[in-house]
């Protein structure tokens, strides 16, 4: 009471003074409101009314529709034109979801005039769940011109069926190359967000699909081109009647590979009944020659939408054909290491090339017998001697002095160890041990530390070694080519189909190593000498050129010590992995390559002769004769 | 047993506004009938939409029984909460299609801008309110820093759409509070002259989608694509429409998120300039009833909170059908209580809860 009682008049005007300027704020934006909807009133009136007609130019039953034409993509060849990917034409049965009553009823309709078969029904169920119901789907593809013919005249018992023309991807050479080209398939919605993010999604209108895996997926935005627009005016049935503008697509880029397509054959053929990879490098320039994975699958099956029991075929097989093995596949790379375990050892001065030991079949370290291949031993032993017969016990007091650390930032330069950038995704990296690699890798704190004794495994390629074929074809070029190492690349180069432009893939070099050349000289002495009187002179007899290899051996299972290994009573998939390394000609290399038949035993036997086979032919054009069973 | 139902009926309706229900329900009741024929006849997006509806609507009661004061006392920790989870997004959210806008908290993800939206104006409203006393420049510029601190940290996600309509309803919260015209005049020329600078630091999609509006067809298959569809769906609908379920199939096939933010088209094609006019008188009805309710609300608080709330369902309203007219560039706003979504319909409905609250809450301040 006492409060109101000071000054109780000049209160109250105050907080009515308050509310007045609060209730004129308010007003100001009643009128706010009222002009801008007012402003809505105008542009509706303006729309619906004044252009009103332009709107509905057409009388009640045609209306305007703005489609998107799809362009043609870009076709992928090899160095001699060969293709590997094209396109071509056919017609497809498909159905609009939301313009059909009775699905199942029309599909079964269909099927008494036209061929759909279970794969059929399925993959269109499949596309159904992920695609809108204003889009049509294909129920059937490649109908052949009898078909059309029937439908045509069928196609009014059909409302929402229609038969279009389109282009369809086709992958001519099949499974030999679905590493490397890889396929398209249906964008998904994920690919779709992706897509508008970038602010690429309004190039893929009318688009249905885009590249999954290997090139196609990594030249996508070469290979796809540029959407093109349609106004049309379109009847009540849906049917273009006429086009009122047109703004024309352009098509992708072609891309042209350093690829050798019947390189690639070859190669793939030699494998026999073998699962492994091959790459084959152009040392001078980093061109990949040939890249095989095998064994591989057919990417036409992707093309459509894969029905799920082919998919869950693949998927589940043992053998593992979608892996890449040639880039993604990681493998201890056993004996092939040692020619850069050499290198290593002249690098840091810690051998000379005359230096011997005295190899008594095994070398003692910390209480554990590390065991040579050769149970006597190969007796005295210098550099070139250690690789040509390919001496363990060398290696493993190689290591020894070595060190681990030394080692692994010697192998880094080489790319052990890290991706080499080649232009297709899914690159693995591969496992480099190191000190600081193991204390990052383990969370136990016992396993955390290096031993000593891990040392020497890794000098012979075994141990924590892990690397792709991949990374060990580019070493061996980066060797062929007296240490300045390329990025690996399959396209050569792109090219614009309307001006014949070409913009090509960089063969510039990466990096000089920095090797000096007499080092590398006793090296690559000593890998002649292995084709020559080593390890791989049986698979190079006769050859009439001078080629330069190294062979190896992988374990996959430890064998017990006291043990010996014997192959035929091991299961397959233990058998030890077979590799081979080697570039041609010695003098002036013009091919390296890297290959690994697994499970398949020495290298001497089994890998050796599948580089013979590719080099015959790369450098003399000699194909192999009529294929070998398993040996 | 009369006794019962009566007590029943008093504590359900005792806090609700029939005015302002009516005008909601009568704008859902549209919205129903528009989806229905969006969807091509299916009822599976009606009966969904049904379903946010009455989650809603029981949002809309448990706030409207909510005491003003109550929500005072939640003004700055609902805004310490919302910036420190804006910081949380900006320093480890999900980044989902480019944009950093989720935070992942346990077994759900937020989006804190959307807790903004209503924390911001809550708060304003509450510092205003706690100062009133005398307002000088001091607390105006305060407040906009309140304000540009969460809006910069959206801005950053970035996710400008919802940066500005929360930048708008704080905007109208300060101008409510009685900013001096001096310095809104001095803004407005300071705002012009800044406007290329601001052009310079838009993204490209941001500055696409602007030159889109003004010449649609020079993106027929991008943004263009939306406003050409919809501006083509609205005018062909005439000064009757089609009438309702005839919007022509092929518009409506080719214009993505008809159910959603293009509503609005379905509706002007099948309804015409009347049915615009008609749409428009429903929104006005709403906005009038609710500012009869911030005109007469008993405090500095709940005036600028209900006058934020009703400004900012204006907003939304004029550009989503600004947008699908083609006089706004694309943004992502759904037309309130209209478009298919039940996080839109509880936001706003949980605002107009807060509106019915002020307004039947002050009987009890006043003795």
């Amino acid at each position: 009471m006492s409060e109101l009682s000071i000054n109780p008049g000049i209160e109250i005007r105050d907080s009515e003074r308050e509310l007045d300027r609060f209730r004129q704020r308010l007003g100001i934006l009643g009128i706010f409101v009222l002009t801008l909807f007012g402003l809505l009133l105008v542009r509706f009136f303006y729309l619906q009314v004044i252009q009103h007609g332009h709107y509905s130019t057409l009388a009640e039953a045609n209306r305007i529709s703005i489609l998107p034409i799809a362009p043609h993509r870009g076709i992928i060849v090899d160095r001699n034109g060969v293709q590997l990917a094209h396109n071509y034409s056919a017609y497809t049965l498909e159905i609009t979801p939301s313009k059909v009553q009775g699905l199942d009823d029309t599909i079964d309709g269909l099927a008494t005039i036209i061929e759909i078969t279970p794969r059929d029904r399925r993959r269109f169920r499949k596309l159904l769940e992920e695609g809108k119901s204003f889009e049509s789907l294909p129920i059937r593809t490649r109908l052949s011109d009898e078909e059309i013919a029937r439908f045509a005249v069928h196609r009014y018992r059909f409302p929402g069926v229609e038969a279009k023309a389109r282009l369809f991807r086709q992958y001519p050479q099949g499974e030999m190359f679905s590493h490397v080209v890889g396929h398209i398939g249906r964008i998904n919605q994920r690919e779709v967000e992706q897509l508008d993010n970038d602010g690429r999604l309004a190039n893929y209108r009318g688009s249905d699909y885009i590249g999954k895996t290997g090139l196609e997926q990594s030249y996508e935005k070469f290979l796809h081109g540029t959407t093109g627009v349609e106004e049309v005016e379109v009847d009540s049935g849906g049917r273009a009647v006429r086009t009122l503008s047109r703004t024309p697509p352009v098509s992708g880029n072609n891309l042209v590979l350093n690829l050798d397509a019947k390189l690639q054959e070859v190669a793939y053929n030699a494998f026999g009944d073998r699962k492994g990879a091959l790459v084959a490098i152009d040392p001078a320039t980093g061109g990949i020659l040939a890249f095989v994975s095998k064994p591989g699958f057919d990417p036409n099956l992707f093309v459509d939408g894969i029905d799920p029991q082919s998919w869950s075929e693949l998927n589940g097989s043992p053998d593992k054909p979608l892996l890449n093995r040639a880039s993604a596949g990681t493998y201890p790379p056993g004996s092939t290491f040692k020619p850069f375990m050499a290198l290593a050892a002249l690098f840091y001065g810690k051998r000379t090339p005359q230096q011997t030991i005295s190899d008594p079949g095994y070398f003692m370290f910390g209480g554990h017998r590390f065991r040579d291949d050769k149970v006597d031993g190969h007796g005295l032993v210098d550099m070139y001697k250690s690789i040509v017969v390919s001496c363990d016990t060398y290696y493993y007091v190689l290591a020894n002095d070595l060190g681990i650390d030394p080692l692994s930032r010697f192998m880094a330069l080489f790319g052990f160890g890290s991706r080499t950038g080649i232009d297709i995704a899914g690159e693995a990296t591969g496992v480099l041990p190191s000190t600081e690699w193991k204390a990052r890798r383990f969370s136990r704190p016992e396993q955390k530390k290096w031993y000593a004794g891990e040392t020497i495994s890794v000098g012979i390629g075994q141990g924590y070694n892990n690397y792709t074929p991949l990374q060990m074809a580019s070493a061996m070029a980066t060797l062929a080519n007296d240490g300045v190492m390329f990025r690996p690349h399959i396209v050569n180069y792109i090219e614009d189909i309307r001006t014949r432009d070409k913009q090509l893939i960089e063969p510039a070099p990466l990096r000089n190593l920095g090797i000096k050349q007499e080092h590398l000289q006793v090296v690559k002495d000593a890998l002649v000498g292995v084709n020559k009187e080593g390890t791989g002179a049986r698979a190079f007899a006769g050859a009439p050129y001078v080629s330069a290899g190294k062979t190896g051996t992988a374990q996959v299972i430890a064998i017990k010590q006291g043990e010996k290994y014997v192959e035929s009573r091991v299961a397959e998939q233990h058998r030890d992995h077979a590799l081979f390394i080697a570039y041609a000609p010695a003098d002036k290399p013009t091919i390296a390559l890297a290959v690994i038949a697994e499970n398949s035993g020495f290298g001497a036997r089994a890998a050796a002769p599948i580089a013979r086979q590719v080099l015959d032919y790369y450098l003399l054009g000699k194909l192999p004769p009529a294929p070998e069973s398993k040996r | 047993m009369p006794f019962m139902l009566r007590r029943l009926y008093r504590f359900m309706t005792l806090h609700i506004d029939g005015i302002l229900l009516c005008a909601i329900l009568l704008l859902m009741f549209t919205g129903l009938l528009v989806l229905l024929s969006a969807s091509n006849g299916s009822y599976v997006r009606v009966s969904g939409q049904l379903m946010n509806m009455l989650v809603a609507l029981g949002v809309m009661w448990i706030f409207a029984n909510i005491p003003p004061n109550f929500l005072m006392r939640l003004a700055l920790p609902l805004f310490v909460l919302g910036c420190a989870l804006l910081i949380g997004v900006a320093l480890f959210g999900d980044v989902v299609n480019g944009a950093r806008r989720w935070l992942h908290v346990g077994v759900t993800r937020i989006q804190p801008s959307e807790l903004m939206k209503i924390a911001l104006p809550l708060m304003l409203a509450w510092y205003f309110n706690r100062n009133e006393a005398s307002l000088k420049l001091r607390y105006y510029i305060g407040a906009a820093l309140m304000l540009a601190f969460p809006a910069a940290l959206i801005v950053r996600q970035p996710d400008l759409g919802t940066a500005l309509l929360i930048t708008a309803s704080g905007c109208y919260v300060i101008f409510l509070a009685g900013l001096s015209w001096r310095v809104i005049a001095t803004l407005f020329v300071a705002g012009l002259a800044s406007l290329p600078f601001l052009w310079s630091a838009l993204h490209e999609y941001q500055r696409q989608r602007i030159m889109t509006l003004l010449d649609p067809s020079g993106d027929p298959l991008g943004t263009g694509y939306h406003t050409i569809q919809s501006t083509i769906a609205v005018g062909s609908g005439g000064i009757l429409g089609k009438g309702w379920m005839n919007g022509t199939q092929t518009h409506l096939d080719f214009i993505p998120e008809r159910t959603t933010d293009f509503i609005f088209a379905v509706y002007a094609e099948e309804f015409g300039l009347l049915g615009n006019m008609l749409l428009l008188a429903m929104l006005l009805f709403l906005i009038g009833r609710a500012m009869v309710i911030t005109a007469n609300a008993p405090t500095l608080f709940t005036r600028l909170l209900a006058g934020a709330i009703t400004m900012t369902f204006f907003t939304y309203a004029f550009v989503n059908i600004g947008m699908v007219s083609g006089i706004l560039p694309v943004v992502g706003v759904p037309l309130p209580l209209i478009s298919y979504g039940g996080t839109s319909l509880v936001s706003i409905c949980l605002g107009f809860g807060i509106l019915m609250s002020i307004n039947t809450h002050k009987k009890l301040v006043q003795t």
